[in-house]
């Protein structure tokens, strides 16, 4: 995610309006935006229900699926044997039309996906076609909470350490930029074109395969330890290698892009006369440089969590870890549209109520920005 | 011209560019020699092709280059045919009448490991009665092995490690181990020296001949090694360079010039075409990128071209195209399009003569930048086995390295090879790209 975001520039020279008109002016903001968000995230899902569905052709491979699972039933029946091929047939379509009108496959693809559209929107999220998760259940609910709390573990760990972590380091580095470690940054930060999956591959070879410290992959040791502090252990030496592949891949670019941020910003004038006060660095650092920069830090972590909910699909499958990235991906492999229809949605939802909420979080830390005031963009 | 004198006298201050700027030229020549060698037809015929075209090849095992950094050195692959040096003919014919064809195989092996196997390839040509064939293999320490003699007929393959009757006859030792070893010898080394394969080789007719081949497959071949398939891992890793120098660069161009130039048309426009332009960026930001891609490759169609279209168009509406849209709002103040728009240019005019070229200088950076990012989107997306099925790639081999656990099993080569081709390829366009950055963005001036 993008970690300069557009300043919300305030209303130019607008005249001052009663505290009844700020209200009204608010609501009527919120009220246009969440209109407005609701419609992208409408379409957005309708899209993927689409692409998902491959425009319908999911529904003849399923009929052709239907048909053959059927006639074969029928056919190896020993129950029916004696029948005469006339009946036999009646039956087999007699069963085939009712399987077909139970998935609702005689309504035409375009009727059936504003089902699936309505469906979504109010988080029915319906059964899996194929998928199933580990208790046994179809519920496409049920199959993502089995898996959130791997994805979670993985994402939030990674993301916040590299997250506190990179903000830290590139403030120290703003500080004294040309040293040595800030030319080591900025030397190490083309690394980062690198994405994590194959640093995983990296690391495997070295710490499973070669030195045999770690595990190649999975969450825990089978058999699984009884007590808990075992599980946790092992839990977490198995956490160690896909973590470290997803911080090391952003490391370095993280910290170049937050160091050269606070960089533009620390060469303003206010902090050069705030420097030339004599005010102590901490100081100048909280309130002159650190201040001006808070919606950006806040816009970035926001989207930050919400990206930890999407996991990382080609490191969950290259680290076999049971998450919602490798989920999705085997959703994909079996063609379970309810299953990506699901995962998708709740990321759309996600997506805009922090975006909502980031316009309102930017008024309350920036005196400067008026919601609903002036030019919106 | 002078302008692009200066970049370069620029690029030379920072020794990343240049060495990045080294890297990406390498890497485009060297894509284009390898089309104009290894044309695209042949090139999937070689990868597709089976046990004729990669047969004589050794399997799964490491490039030559091992050898050098190992004491013990590995066994290389030998393939000698008739009129080959170290091939030796004696035609006599008994009296009887009888014609012998004698071909000597004589190599040096100076290893201190075993072969993979030793294969006799023969091809005759006779009416009615068969030729007959028999193999001797004398060895350094002066054994001497009667292998087999048998008839054989228009071709024949004679592998020796599969030959129960040699088998018992070198005391119960697989064949393609016990021929190297001495007796009884309990520290399994082989005998280095010159060993003599004799095949003595009958015709009954006239005009009857008998060609014959011998291959021996290494623990070693080719600078690239093989593969599950006994095929040569050099291909692969060749073609790889110009399937991803494509597919990256036409990415990052067709991404970058669309965005610069849907962004302006949104700036000049504004309104409604601005507004939709937003919109369409909002709804992409909620689409799922990877998802749609893997759904895209499972469901419709894994050519690499309709990848490349879908890549280029969920990438167009993205967060690029608000950094664009802030230059062109700048721009478009300017005087000069003020002049421009007072002597009646046409809109087209304006954003396509005025607008975008005042902007290009600032699309380089992050056109360089974006190509390492397609570049591994085409390996991650061949990792999930959703690669063009025809051609070989660098994903393609990291993907095949995976499904046959070349990680477990220790053949490590397999996956490193173009690990670090792919390597080499994004710390290239990266450092050349951060560099660029750093010339043309003036805020980062000596930061």
């Amino acid at each position: 995610m993008g970690s300069v975001t557009e300043n919300v520039t305030p209303a130019v020279e607008k005249k001052k309006s009663a505290s009844s008109n700020t209200l009204t002016r608010v609501l009527k903001y919120s009220g246009v935006r969440l209109f407005s968000l609701f419609i992208t995230v409408v379409i957005g899902v309708y899209l993927t229900i689409l692409i998902a569905n491959m425009g319908g052709y999911v529904d003849q491979m399923m009929k052709a699926e239907i048909q053959e699972r059927i006639t074969m039933q029928i056919a190896m029946n020993p129950a029916f044997k004696t029948m005469d091929p006339a009946t036999k047939n009646k039956l087999t379509q007699e069963k085939i039309a009712s399987e077909i009108e139970r998935l609702n496959l005689d309504q035409p693809m375009v009727i059936r996906s504003f089902h699936f559209l309505k469906n979504a929107l109010t988080l029915n999220l319906g059964r899996a076609l194929h998928m199933t998760s580990v208790a046994g259940s179809r519920s496409v609910r049920q199959i993502i909470t089995e898996k959130l709390p791997y994805t979670l573990l993985l994402m939030a760990s990674s993301q916040l350490i590299l997250f506190f972590s990179t903000v830290f380091l590139a403030l120290a580095l703003s500080r004294k930029y040309g040293s040595f470690w800030d030319k080591v940054i900025i030397t190490l930060s083309p690394t980062s074109s690198v994405p994590a999956w194959f640093y995983g591959i990296f690391l495997i070879l070295i710490f499973a395969a070669v030195l045999k410290i770690l595990p190649f992959g999975g969450v825990i040791d089978a058999p699984v330890p009884k007590d808990f502090l075992g599980r946790t252990l092992s839990v977490l030496k198995h956490l160690i290698l896909p973590a470290s592949s997803l911080i090391i891949s952003t490391f370095f670019i993280s910290i170049y892009n937050w160091r050269t941020f606070f960089l533009i910003y620390s060469s303003e004038d206010y902090v050069e006369l705030a420097k030339a006060k004599g005010l102590p660095s901490r100081d100048v650092e909280r309130r002159y440089i650190l201040r001006p920069t808070l919606p950006t830090i806040i816009t970035s972590f926001a989207l930050l969590l919400i990206g930890i909910w999407t996991g990382a699909i080609i490191t969950e499958t290259v680290f076999q870890w049971p998450g919602l990235g490798r989920e999705t991906y085997k959703a994909i492999g079996l063609y379970d549209t309810p299953v990506i229809v699901g995962i998708t949605i709740i990321y759309a939802y996600l997506l805009a109520i922090t975006v909502f909420l980031l316009d309102f979080v930017y008024a309350l830390v920036d005196p400067r920005v008026k919601i609903g005031g002036g030019s919106s963009k | 011209m002078k302008k692009f004198i200066n970049t370069l006298r620029e690029i030379w201050k920072y020794p990343s560019a240049v060495f990045g700027m080294i890297i990406v030229l390498a890497l485009l020549v060297a894509a284009v020699v390898v089309v104009v060698k290894i044309p695209y037809s042949e090139a999937i015929d070689t990868w597709r092709g089976g046990e004729e075209v990669y047969g004589k090849n050794p399997r799964n095992v490491p490039p030559t280059w091992y050898n050098w950094f190992r004491k013990d050195k590995l066994v290389e692959s030998l393939d000698m045919n008739e009129g080959d040096e170290g091939v030796t003919i004696e035609e006599i014919v008994t009296e009887g009448g009888t014609p012998i064809k004698t071909t000597t195989f004589e190599f040096d092996f100076q290893y201190d490991t075993f072969p993979q196997d030793l294969v006799f390839y023969f091809t005759s040509t006779f009416d009615t009665k068969q030729p007959f064939v028999s193999v001797k293999i004398f060895t350094p320490d002066e054994r001497e092995i009667k292998v087999g003699s048998f008839a054989i007929g228009a071709t024949h393959t004679y592998p020796l490690k599969q030959d129960e009757k040699l088998r018992k006859k070198l005391g119960g030792v697989v064949p393609n181990i016990g021929i190297f070893i001495q007796e009884n010898d309990e520290t399994q080394t082989p005998v280095k020296g010159i060993y003599r394969l004799v095949v003595e080789s009958i015709t009954f007719e006239e005009g009857s001949t008998v060609q014959s081949e011998f291959v021996l497959t290494g623990q070693v071949f080719g600078w690239a090694g093989t593969d599950h398939l006994r095929r040569d891992l050099s291909l692969p890793l060749l073609w790889g360079i110009p399937v991803a120098m494509a597919f990256g660069l036409l990415a990052a161009i067709g991404t970058s010039v669309l965005t610069m130039a849907i962004a302006a048309i949104g700036t000049w426009y504004g309104g409604i075409v601005d507004g939709i332009i937003q919109r369409i960026t909002e709804i992409n930001l909620v689409l799922p990128f990877l998802s749609i891609l893997i759904m895209i490759g499972t469901f419709y169609s894994r050519s690499i071209w309709v990848i490349l279209g879908a890549t280029i168009a969920l990438s167009i509406f993205t967060g690029g195209i608000k950094s664009y849209r802030s230059m062109f709002i700048q721009v478009k103040e300017s005087t000069y399009i003020e002049a421009a728009r007072a002597y009646g240019a046409k809109n087209g005019r304006i954003i396509f003569r005025y607008l975008i070229p005042r902007v290009i200088p600032l699309l380089l950076p992050g056109l360089v930048s974006a190509v390492p990012s397609f570049v591994f989107l085409e390996a991650s997306l061949a990792l999930l086995g959703i690669g063009d099925p025809v051609l070989p790639t660098w994903g393609k081999m990291i993907n095949d390295a995976y499904a046959n656990a070349a990680i477990y099993r220790g053949w490590y080569y397999w996956i490193l090879e173009p690990a670090v081709l792919l390597m080499i390829t994004g710390l290239g366009f990266a450092s050349l790209g951060f560099a660029l950055d750093r010339i043309f963005n003036p805020r980062l001036r000596g930061m």
